[in-house]
């Protein structure tokens, strides 16, 4: 395939490049969508560490009762910083970096449909975080009054100082960074599909981020109008959120929550997609139910738009609200269950092996599905008015994204480094990073459901003594998984500079080849792929069909 | 390490499955002490036991297939997919589940909402950061702070929080209401958004500065009940409990019997020493200014302005005492303090945090002519 690859390029233009630049230059002003990928990918590695060290500073100021390292602002700042940190820099850039290396790859494309942009996007990005991080060393500290930004408290001048134009000004730049990846997907998925590929032969992940990206486009201008309004309250006296000048507090936290609710789909959506690419390879089946799974898929999609008040169910709304909020949520129960279903009728009967990709996935299908418990648990309004804003949604939602999203990123890095390399990873570190990982994250996570229980609030720096226990517990899961992480730094160093040394074969994985075009591509893929499209596509998930 | 040791201690105990005795090992809702939250606690168990079921159907059958249908063992992989029945099947059976959760949820939600037919009201009003509470029809109206033992211990990190009874949980004047009266809650607040949240009574409702919320309680059994606020408010969320002390309706009416002639009492004008001036001024500080101002009177750089040095602070105490009683742009009015206060406090400032003004503040100086306090 290479070698045809190789012709075309010699044929359209003698002089022009084959390889990528040489030098720093390459990596600023590259349009290939691997090298726009990998910059995703290893940015989203960063900023995973700068979130992550966060996360310590919280778990060590919260391992004992009284206040030990910090103070109660900086403590507010750092949870702050970790949950925008995490969502913006790390898990969403982290999919986009997936999407770049793997869609063109999956759909027979040559590369993204709008590379130029393609670019921006990420630099956008980086300017975005940058200014985000700048809000650390500025007077007065980074924004302090939640992730959820909200108004009054984000815009008092007690609490927050400097920041706050910065951070606005962040989110923006973020959104146009996202909005403009989103269109990119969509074009490419619409636009470069090897002419074979129909849309219902398209990979999971391919759907999945299609899906996403509608998500995207509908929901980030939601949030960038939420947070000028913010601006213009602020410096432009306007009253939107102040209920002095006839504006309503409230009112934010329905426009922000109808941008959040979509927005932890975008983080999770993309997951299922990878799950549902991974499991088949390893239980060397095709997917259980590929069409339900799109449809699950989009279902998921659309409830997203249709249920944020379940965000907000103590803030006072009326009967009617609470109870439409509540049936709304819980339908999505229905969906979510289809998947978990399909996931492990895809196990069922197959012929597994266990390989680091596959445990992560495993993992994921299990302590996901414990998220999805606690989430209907919090659909139900009434149990709400217990469970809200206390460590047992902390718990709920660090179960959906950690053992979740983060570890079906891992997966995925796992499952493609080889195809993106040449070089297999050490088996032996990736399986003990697993297991220090999926037993850490409990002995983090699962405690708090018992703290909020017990009723202990979130966002708190100290506490009463009755929940220091559980409390060190978490800390010391917190820790163990922190130091766990370096491991698949290290992984990822190794394998990029050599691996195990072991040649990877075209599939990498044992009759990949039906399950995916990119594993018909030599190992490492070339740096130019689908000059010509694919004239066959493997159609192991729709049998059926063909 | 008698802390490792208990933490081990409990490592161990989870390890066998069993409870501890000790309180610190809590793991579940706790039923508490009206309808409501009873019967949120069975909504609660019910949904609880329906996901162990799901989980234990599900994760049974996905570890089966782990154990039994791998390729190390020589199963052979069966590439059968898509079944219609089985699908309908996984969609109608959990749909009809989530129908038979929605009934009694509603009808909970339906009594949480009914604030109808109360027998008194409560106003709360959430404030940086204590709680205003003030009984809707009478004279009773008082502010409850986070009491001075966990105040100090918090900032100074002087003692052990483990050494002081209910840290950070306890009050200087805990909300008093009769026990099996309907009582209603009107939530507001005057600054960022709060929520009051006791466990026992079984919900948390948000304070909306600008608006009102409903809610109502009626607890079964006489005690005392904690909980804390529980949206984000600022550097000293953390810092603002909540107690209510149910009683009998004879105590009760003692209790604002007794209250009300608290309130009706007028402060002692008359002369103090320096030391209980500082003594005083020091307890006034810490319940109104240490939350921004902090304990050192340092502020916060680039946010709050210090004490130590201050022009405000130090200059002639008329101005202090005006600005103090106008407040500004970013800092509430304390008219509310009254003249002895105001002379404790403001000896306390000015001599204390760094300052050495040198003066002392008698009551009687600091009364307004027209303070009727």
């Amino acid at each position: 395939m290479s070698a045809v690859v190789d012709e075309q390029g010699h044929h359209a233009d003698d002089h022009h490049d084959h390889g990528p630049e040489k030098g720093l230059l390459r990596w600023i002003t590259t349009t290939n969508h691997k090298d726009i990928g990998t910059l995703y990918l290893l940015f989203a590695l960063l900023m995973f560490f700068v979130g992550g060290a966060m996360a310590m500073v919280i778990r060590a100021e919260l391992f004992e009762p009284g206040l030990q390292f910090v103070d109660p602002a900086f403590f507010n700042s750092m949870t702050t910083m970790h949950a925008l940190v995490m969502v913006f820099g790390a898990v969403m850039p982290a999919f986009v970096g997936l999407a770049n290396w793997q869609i063109p790859l999956m759909i027979g494309a040559a590369d993204m449909a709008l590379p130029r942009m393609n670019n921006m996007s990420f630099w956008m990005l980086v300017a975005g975080v940058l200014l985000l991080a700048s809000t650390l060393f500025m007077e007065g500290g980074a924004p302090n009054g939640g992730w959820t930004l909200y108004p009054p408290l984000v815009l008092q001048p007690i609490t927050v100082g400097k920041a706050l134009p910065f951070a606005i000004f962040s989110v923006h730049l973020l959104g146009i960074s996202s909005i403009m990846g989103a269109i990119n997907i969509i074009a490419t998925i619409f636009n470069m599909r090897a002419p074979a590929m129909k849309m219902m032969d398209m990979p999971l992940f391919v759907w999945t981020w299609l899906i996403t990206a509608f998500l995207l486009i509908a929901v980030m201008p939601v949030f960038a109008g939420a947070v000028t309004m913010l601006l213009t309250d602020k410096f432009f006296h306007t009253s939107f959120f102040n209920a002095a000048g006839g504006g309503d507090p409230v009112l934010y936290e329905h426009i922000f929550w109808f941008f959040g609710h979509p927005e932890v789909y975008i983080m999770i959506l993309p997951t299922f997609g990878v799950a549902s690419t991974i499991i088949p390879v390893f239980a060397r089946k095709p997917l259980f139910g590929y069409a339900s799974m799109v449809w699950a898929t989009g279902s998921i999609a659309f409830l997203s738009f249709i249920v944020w008040a379940h965000h907000m169910f103590t803030v006072g709304m009326p009967l009617a609200g609470e109870l439409y909020f509540m049936y709304a949520t819980m339908i999505i129960a229905v969906p979510t269950g289809v998947k978990v279903f399909n996931w492990t009728a895809t196990m069922w009967e197959g012929a597994m092996t266990f390989e680091t990709p596959m445990l992560f996935s495993i993992a994921f299908v299990v302590l996901f599905t414990m998220g999805g418990f606690t989430g209907l648990m919090m659909s139900i309004a009434p149990s709400d008015f217990q469970y809200h804003d206390t460590y047992f949604i902390v718990a709920h939602f660090h179960y959906t994204l950690v053992p979740a999203s983060i570890f079906m990123l891992m997966a995925a890095g796992y499952f493609w480094l080889p195809k993106w390399t040449g070089h297999m990873y050490n088996e032996k570190i990736g399986q003990l990073h697993f297991w220090l990982s999926a037993i850490s994250v409990n002995i983090l996570f699962f405690p708090q459901h018992f703290l909020g229980l017990a009723g202990m609030p979130r966002r708190i720096p100290d506490y009463a003594v009755q929940f220091a226990d559980w409390n060190m517990i978490s800390s010391i899961g917190g820790f163990i998984f922190g130091a766990s992480q370096l491991l698949f730094l290290y992984i990822v160093i190794d394998t990029i500079r050599g691996g195990t040394g072991e040649k990877v074969s075209d599939e990498v994985w044992e009759d990949a080849g039906k399950h995916g075009l990119e594993w018909t591509l030599p190992s490492p893929v070339p740096y130019h792929t689908w000059s010509e499209p694919p004239l066959i596509v493997p159609t192991e998930h729709v049998l059926d069909s063909h | 390490m008698n802390k490792a040791k208990q933490l081990f201690a409990g490592l161990i105990l989870m390890a066998l499955g069993l409870r501890t005795s000790q309180a610190d090992y809590t793991l579940n809702l706790m039923k508490g002490v009206t309808k409501v939250s009873n019967d949120i606690y069975d909504l609660h168990m019910l949904i609880l036991w329906i996901c162990v079921v799901i989980g234990i159907v599900v994760f049974g059958a996905m570890f089966y297939s782990i154990y039994h249908h791998r390729k190390s063992k020589g199963h052979v992989a069966k590439q059968f997919h898509e079944n219609t029945t089985v699908e309908i099947i996984w969609t109608i059976i959990p749909t009809l589940i989530l129908i038979a959760m929605a009934i009694p949820a509603t009808k909970t939600m339906m009594e949480l909402s009914d604030v109808e037919k109360s027998d008194m009201t409560i106003q709360v009003t959430g404030r940086q950061w204590y709680w205003d509470y003030k009984y809707l029809n009478t004279d009773i109206h008082f502010e409850s702070h986070l009491d001075e033992a966990s105040e100090r211990v918090h900032r100074t990190a002087s003692a052990d929080p483990r050494s002081v009874p209910h840290y950070l949980l306890n009050v200087d004047k805990p909300l008093v209401i009769p026990v099996k009266k309907k009582v209603r809650f009107v939530l507001t607040s005057v600054d960022v958004i709060h929520s009051w949240w006791v466990p026992d009574l079984g919900w948390k409702k948000d304070a909306n500065p600008g608006f009102i919320n409903e809610a109502w309680t009626s607890v079964d059994k006489p005690g005392i009940y904690r909980g804390q606020c529980t949206e984000l408010c600022g550097r000293d969320h953390a810092f603002m409990p909540i107690v209510v002390i149910a009683m009998e309706q004879a105590d009760y009416d003692a209790w604002v019997k007794k209250t009300l002639e608290e309130q009706k009492q007028k402060p002692d004008l008359s002369d103090q020493s320096r030391e209980q001036l500082m003594v005083h001024g020091e307890s006034v500080y810490l319940k109104n200014c240490v939350g921004c101002h902090q304990i050192n009177g340092a502020g916060v750089p680039g946010l709050i302005p210090a004490l130590t040095g201050s022009k405000i602070a130090t200059g002639k105490w008329e101005s202090l005492d005006g600005f103090l009683r106008a407040g500004t742009a970013k800092m509430p009015s304390f008219a509310k303090l009254n003249a002895k206060e105001y002379a404790e406090l403001m000896t306390y400032v000015r001599n204390n945090l760094g300052n050495k003004v040198g003066d002392e503040l008698q009551p009687k100086q600091t009364a307004l002519p027209d303070d009727d306090d």
